[in-house]
């Protein structure tokens, strides 16, 4: 029993220290971004390259705002992926609603329709949309409609798994007491679901804020423009300036990081639950 | 309350938008894709039917060939270097450490971020004269093996998969915690009570208790190699030499670059198909697995 513990001591250092490496390995670039954000090139060049900033330029940070027209992406990234999560909300609780509670002979077969979605992707169709959706080019619609059609499935997926859990005896008396189906879905069912809501509210965030391939095929005008891609023309634009490029990628990643601070636990299980459907 | 629930009305306006919307975006777009495989294309002139034509363009186009087995590699680096790491850090964290919680959050921060940051924040790691690897590398007396990572062929590749792998060890890595987390305690505890070491407990009661959560696993980190995009686009741009070209970013370029709308269709087919064979294949395997 003595020896027993004492192996078990004898492991615990040598895990820590391999959880330890793990845990610089996964941050200390993070940490980089955000020191070179705060370096002047010449600080770079002269050799300071990993240490923290000797003089904090702050003001690399105002130039990508005034110059890059970041505050403007993140703009646009918000409203595309606002826009996105209210729509995945509210039509995949309304089809989840029509599929396990109301009664009608093709609800399966309409089930499995979604559920095919969980085989596509967006690459599969990119060339398809970009001809359909012409007139839509350089919009924000361009982007929230497909990013909403590829939300859908597991949206509906998980919401399915919800509410068929979920007993009826309050949308009952509801019914009981008049009320009409609208009224029954919009007070009771809504409610109850609010968890699940939540959970796709998150998947719909992490997979619409960070996409790429649609946000650069099609929007290419400023004005319209997602925090990813601003962010990527920007190092474009400035590709020898460091601490610019630094300070844009910081900006584009604060957003994200924020929410994880407050919702690290529901993010992980969001992802851990999205991922169920395979 | 049953007429309510078999109202047609109603039944319509709560399913026709989403159906319609997922049908007219998501789906009917793929045949769509399917029928401009068979076109002679370019977005302007008149289209022109001419059969599989683009299908044997591709089988017999080298640049494609090297594409796929680019992403075979990938998927391969994934499921046996990717996928073990994670096992190993879950396995850890389940097993009951202190700060269990710090690292899980810790290690998971860089899947939540976008592909294009990342990418960007590793192209700075591989910068080749103030990047941190060969910084790293000259500061270790190693200064002979420092290069142009992204610029040389022979190192292009492996340079795109150590961010990838980077990114998303935190992802495959909950997942495994949280299916090894379900396992109840007193199973492991009556493994440890009959003597068991911590790595026999893991290798021959909790491997083998999360075998569907390492299908999912597998299954998520071959299709996301077979579909890579961003980091690449970014990071090489399938460069030097298509040394690091996948047939997505193949597919990109044969819409956008050289408008040839017919033989990218075929590529995005291929693409469809090549998915759902190898998680058809998984699934096979795996289900044998299981039966054992």
């Amino acid at each position: 029993m003595k020896k027993e513990k004492r192996k078990l001591k004898k492991t615990g250092i040598v895990t820590t220290v391999l959880l330890v490496i793990v845990t610089v390995i996964q941050l200390f670039p993070l940490y980089w971004m955000f020191t070179f954000s705060l370096k002047s090139n010449k600080e770079i060049f002269g050799g300071n390259i990993i240490g923290l900033p000797q003089n904090w330029e702050w003001e690399n940070y105002t130039k990508v705002f005034a110059k890059a027209h970041l505050g403007r992406y993140l703009f646009n990234s918000m409203v595309v992926t606002g826009l996105t999560i209210l729509f995945t909300l509210v039509l995949s609780a309304m089809a989840t609603y029509a599929i396990v509670r109301l009664i009608w002979k093709l609800s399966n077969v309409v089930y499995f329709i979604f559920l095919t979605g969980m085989m596509l992707s967006i690459h599969a169709v990119l060339l398809p949309l970009f001809v359909n959706m012409k007139p839509l080019l350089d919009t924000y619609w361009a982007l929230i409609i497909p990013y909403v059609a590829f939300a859908m499935p597991t949206a509906i997926l998980l919401m399915t798994g919800t509410l068929e859990a979920l007993p009826k005896e309050l949308e009952e008396a509801a019914f009981i007491d008049g009320a009409n189906i609208y009224r029954v879905f919009w007070q009771i069912i809504m409610p109850l679901m609010r968890p699940i809501l939540s959970t796709v509210a998150i998947l719909t965030f992490l997979s619409s804020w960070n996409e790429m391939m649609l946000a650069i095929a099609f929007v290419s005008g400023e004005k319209y423009k997602t925090i990813t891609v601003g962010v990527n023309d920007m190092v474009g634009k400035y590709s020898t300036k460091w601490g610019l490029i630094g300070a844009g990628l910081t900006v584009a990643t604060i957003p994200t990081l924020v929410l994880y601070v407050f919702l690290s636990k529901n993010i992980q299980k969001s992802l851990a639950m999205g991922a169920v459907k395979g | 309350m049953e007429r309510a629930l078999r109202d047609k009305k109603a039944i319509c306006f709560f399913v026709l938008p989403a159906l319609i919307w997922f049908c007219a975006i998501a789906l009917l777009p793929v045949f769509q894709s399917a029928g401009y495989s068979l076109l002679d294309w370019d977005g302007i002139r008149d289209a022109k039917f001419i059969g599989v034509e683009n299908y044997i363009k591709m089988l017999g186009d080298p640049l494609f060939y090297k594409a796929v087995w680019n992403s075979i590699l990938l998927a391969a680096a994934s499921v046996f270097i990717q996928l073990p790491i994670s096992m190993v850090l879950a396995l850890v964290l389940a097993g009951g450490v202190r700060g269990e919680n710090f690292y899980r959050n810790a290690f998971f921060v860089p899947v939540i971020i976008s592909g294009t940051i990342i990418a960007h924040l590793w192209m700075k790691i591989y910068h080749p004269s103030y990047g941190l690897l060969n910084m790293g590398l000259e500061a270790l007396g190693l200064s002979s093996l420092t290069r142009e990572w992204l610029g040389s062929e022979g190192t292009a590749l492996a340079a795109c998969f150590v961010p990838m792998v980077w990114q998303y060890i935190g992802y495959h890595m909950l997942l495994f915690y949280s299916a090894a987390k379900s396992i109840s305690p007193e199973i492991i505890e009556a493994a440890q009570v009959d003597g068991a070491t911590g790595f026999q407990t893991a290798w021959r009661v909790i491997i083998p208790m999360i075998v569907p959560m390492i299908k999912a696993c597998v299954i998520f980190a071959i299709i996301g190699s077979l579909k890579s995009f961003d980091l690449i686009y970014i990071l090489t741009n399938g460069g030097p030499v298509h040394a690091s070209e996948v047939p997505s970013l193949l597919m990109y370029k044969k819409i956008f670059i050289s408008n040839e709308y017919g033989y990218a269709s075929a590529i995005a087919i291929f693409i469809i198909l090549e998915c759902l064979l190898f998680t058809f294949i998984v699934q096979k395997i795996f289900n044998r697995i299981q039966k054992e």
